[in-house]
């Protein structure tokens, strides 16, 4: 297959050291504020990458991925306002609640193809969106505030940075592991036929619709994990996790790190969010650069980063 | 009585409204195949557009044509520039592309006009009541829009169906390959009809700078309940955009007018006000849900084969 | 006689006003290498795409081993031992031809959600893939992408995919479609071969190749059925002769 060492494989490293590292270079320096970034920057890798087994591996480009960031934040945050502040059970809610979701929208939505379902599932997530503006008793527009991190009988202290980032690392990688394992599976290589060749997939034996919407489901739970870390990492939930735009972050964090790589998305969620974390340092304004740079990577640079390396490794 | 003809009156025009965007929208999507998210932003364009030239005229009118003009040539430029490329591309370009547009244009408005929204203040001959049935008042300026709204429609209508171009338009929605073979100028006909889109689109948001603020972001909403019409209507009709439009704003309005009353019938009144916001929101996505599993093409898809 | 593999009896398949499957009754016994041929726009891979369930009929009844399938989606069919290659070819062009193969047999052997062990790791699979390309020859390429192959390369490797699923009658669309003469030849070796093992119903503009292989040859012509019978039988069928009257397929190659 590819050679044991290439330029992918040498950034990939690099930025896992670096991300492993990084409480480390925090303490040294005394810089909090970048561990805070990175935690925020871990926590939404994770959604890129669960957006990335169904858009990059499985060919279904959702607009909605931001309803599950919503939905597992506010399992979270609707126990902890109820009194029940237990991980144990509010992040299996969380995952299951993200899961009931992503079943009845993907049934629905995996009805129709291309434009039609970008659009469905946006609208949908929309329809989440508002749902939760309209949730009254847990802060409607305003959003909820989670008073107490989610506690897990001590093993883990959320409420201290590091082994909060330590954690959201940590599902980070469990997840792509997952996602590994899954893509080299016979489910993933059945999935990833789908998006080939549709057709040839059916003319051999398989039924596209229940592997895809079984591959809607886990992505969608995967994503519900990063909403219950989202929420905990900023000790609140509004329906503003889960507008539009979100979504759109999270689909160009994918493509911008490589779709359909293992390691793109969360290669394209540093680099988008410190991009614009940089931008914003050195003008408010810095959506006006960074609308036309998305224009310009969909242009020419199809296949984002991990493409890019990809290209430079064959020479 | 009085309260449901003039909530009758809101959800046709919030409809009407809602078939301008959808339709340049459908279009787009139909002849040209480009998905474009940032249909709004030319919505939100024709509101600030439109203050802005009202403000320097002093003439509502005068102002909401020259915004009619400008965002038709802002349209025209952005298919020029930015869209060409993009045709024949995946859709996740499309929809990327103009992700990026969007971020620009709610920047550089706020880097023109302020981080503040504008209002577009009425001219008072437009501000007056009026009595439409004995003792029903409804404002003159929204009975306006309906009528401004209708005759579009009907022009729309009459031109898509009577004219020649409107029959390459139409081809070129059930059969985009047809109008290739036709030896029509399609880079013409292209910039021809995503200006056309532009204009119905800030025609939309000119008319409905008076009653809401003109703000950043304004456009947004709107374009998802303008995919919801068209995901409803199928892509590529007009008539489907016109008739899920209208449906789409009625059941909304009505929604928000009616259902909480209708749950206190059933519900404790506590819990009724609970579920009431939550509910009449979905309302639309409901009806959008149930029309997938009835007919996943939509209402009237215009490329029935 | 033995209950046919496959029968197909009355189909019906209207487009609007057109009817492009005119009461179309036909069957191949087990072993046979039945061909069907006819003038362009004959309705073939109209009749073709009933079979194998991508197209609906309007009416009439399609059976294999005796069970009824006319409703059935292709998917089904496949699992009940019908395999077909595309006129035109249609792979999975961003994977190596080995797994286009092996997707094929793991689509006959066992559930396939399994999420975690490594699919390409599994021997059966990955035998069954090696020995269908092995059969038509291009086991040396396995490790090839589909879209670096070329066309004759792709032709086999539809057939493979299709052999992979262990039918009990292949459906070929056209095999030698766009193939120049040495493979065209290759390709009626293989065919050769492969009849020995399955039913075949060849769908095929190359008439040397139809009369080379076929057990029995039908003759559609506007979607209907003006003959069937064996090969010599054709040749001398007035009617059949009339229908390809000024149309060189006859007796020359196709181009």
């Amino acid at each position: 297959m590819s050679k044991a060492f290439s330029a992918s494989r040498a950034v990939t490293a690099l930025m896992l050291a670096g991300l492993l590292l990084l409480p480390l270079y925090s303490q040294l320096s005394g810089n909090l504020f970048i561990l805070t970034l990175f935690t925020r920057i871990v926590i939404l890798a994770l959604a890129a990458a669960s957006l990335n087994l169904i858009m990059g591996y499985g060919g279904m480009t959702s607009f909605g991925h931001a309803a599950y960031l919503g939905i597992g934040g506010y399992a979270v945050g609707i126990l902890a306002q109820e009194g029940i502040g237990s991980g144990f059970v509010q992040w299996p809610v969380a995952l299951a609640a993200s899961a009931i979701y992503a079943l009845v929208i993907g049934a629905l939505s995996l009805r129709t193809r291309g434009v039609y379902f970008i659009m469905i599932t946006l609208a949908f997530a929309q329809m989440a969106y508002y749902v939760a503006s309209g949730l009254a008793r847990y802060g409607g527009d305003d959003g909820l505030t989670v008073y107490k991190r989610s506690a897990f009988a001590g093993l883990v202290d959320l409420s201290n940075r590091v082994q909060f980032y330590y954690l959201c690392l940590a599902c980070l990688l469990g997840v792509i592991a997952l996602i590994w394992r899954i893509v080299n599976s016979r489910f993933g290589l059945v999935v990833q036929g789908l998006r080939s060749n549709e057709q040839r997939m059916q003319a051999i034996g398989f039924p596209a619709g229940r592997y895809r919407l079984v591959c809607f489901v886990i992505s969608g739970t995967m994503c519900g994990l990063a909403g219950a870390l989202l929420a905990n990492n900023t000790d609140f939930v509004s329906p503003a996790v889960m507008y539009w735009t979100r979504s759109g972050d999270l689909m160009v964090m994918v493509i911008l790190g490589g779709m359909g790589t293992l390691f793109g998305p969360v290669i394209g969620a540093v680099v988008y969010l410190v991009l614009e974390e940089l931008l914003s340092q050195v003008t408010e304004y810095w959506a006006l650069i960074m609308g036309p740079l998305l224009l310009v990577i969909v242009l020419f640079g199809r296949g984002g980063i991990m493409g890019l390396l990809g290209r430079l490794d064959r020479g | 009585m009085l309260l449901v003809v003039e909530q009758f009156l809101n959800g046709l025009q919030f409809g009407l409204l809602l078939f301008l965007l959808a339709a340049g929208l459908t279009l787009v999507f139909g002849i040209m195949d480009l998905v474009n998210l940032a249909h709004g932003s030319l919505y939100m364009m024709g509101a600030y557009f439109a203050a802005t030239f009202a403000a320097w005229t002093g003439s509502f009118l005068l102002g909401a044509l020259l915004a009619l003009g400008a965002t038709l040539l802002l349209g025209i430029v952005l298919e020029v520039t930015a869209l060409r490329p993009l045709y024949g591309r995946d859709h996740l370009d499309h929809v990327l592309a103009t992700f990026g547009l969007i971020l620009f244009f709610n920047e550089a408005v706020r880097l023109i006009w302020g981080p503040a929204g504008l209002a577009l203040p009425l001219p008072a001959w437009l501000t007056v009541p009026v009595p439409i049935l004995s003792g029903i008042y409804y404002p003159a300026y929204r009975l306006a829009i309906i009528a401004v709204a209708l005759v579009v429609a009907l022009l729309l209508y009459v031109g898509v169906m009577r004219t020649r171009i409107g029959m390459l338009i139409r081809a070129g929605a059930s059969n985009r390959e047809m109008i290739g073979a036709l030896g029509i100028n399609i880079k013409l006909l292209y910039t021809l009809v995503f200006g056309l889109g532009a204009a119905l689109a800030g025609l939309a948001g000119l008319m409905q700078a008076p009653i809401l603020t003109v703000q950043i972001g304004m456009g947004e909403n709107i374009l998802i309940l303008a995919f919801v019409i068209i995901v409803i209507g199928g892509i590529g009709s007009i008539r489907g955009a016109f008739l899920a439009a209208i449906f789409v704003g009625m059941i909304d309005t009505m929604g928000r007018a009616f259902l909480p009353n209708l749950l206190r019938q059933v519900l404790s009144s506590t819990a009724a006000s609970t579920a009431a916001p939550a509910l009449s929101s979905m309302l639309i996505y409901l009806l959008m849900a149930i029309v997938l599993v009835v007919r996943p093409e939509g209402l009237f898809p215009a490329n029935r084969r | 006689m033995a209950e046919p593999l496959l029968r197909v009896e009355g189909l019906v398949r209207r487009f609007g006003g057109i009817v492009a499957t005119d009461h179309v009754s036909l069957d191949v016994a087990q072993g046979e290498l039945h061909a069907i041929i006819g003038p362009n726009g004959a309705g073939k891979t109209t009749l073709i795409s009933q079979l194998t369930g991508h197209l609906p009929p309007n009416a009439g009844s399609i059976s294999l081993g005796g069970l009824d399938i006319t409703y059935l989606p292709a998917h089904r069919r496949c699992a009940l031992g019908l395999a077909r290659s595309f006129q035109i070819t249609s792979l999975l062009l961003d994977f190596t031809a080995a797994d286009n193969v092996a997707l094929a047999a793991q689509a006959h052997a066992g559930t396939s959600f399994r999420f975690f062990a490594d699919a390409r790791r599994e021997r059966g699979l990955r035998e069954a893939a090696h020995a269908a390309l092995d059969r038509v020859g291009l086991s040396h390429r396995a490790d090839i992408v589909v879209s670096r192959l070329s066309h004759g390369e792709r032709r086999e490797l539809e057939l493979a995919v299709a052999l992979a699923s262990r039918p009990k009658i292949l459906l070929l669309d056209e095999p030698m479609a766009g193939l120049g003469a040495t493979e065209s030849q290759r390709m009626v070796k293989l065919l050769q071969e492969l009849r020995k093992e399955v039913s075949i119903v060849l769908v095929e503009h190359d008439m040397e190749a139809v009369f080379a292989l076929a057990d029995r040859i039908s003759v559609l012509v506007y979607g209907r059925l003006i003959a069937s019978g064996d090969p010599a039988a054709i040749r001398q069928n007035e009617e059949v002769r009339r229908a390809y009257l000024g149309d060189q397929h006859v007796v020359t190659r196709h181009g």
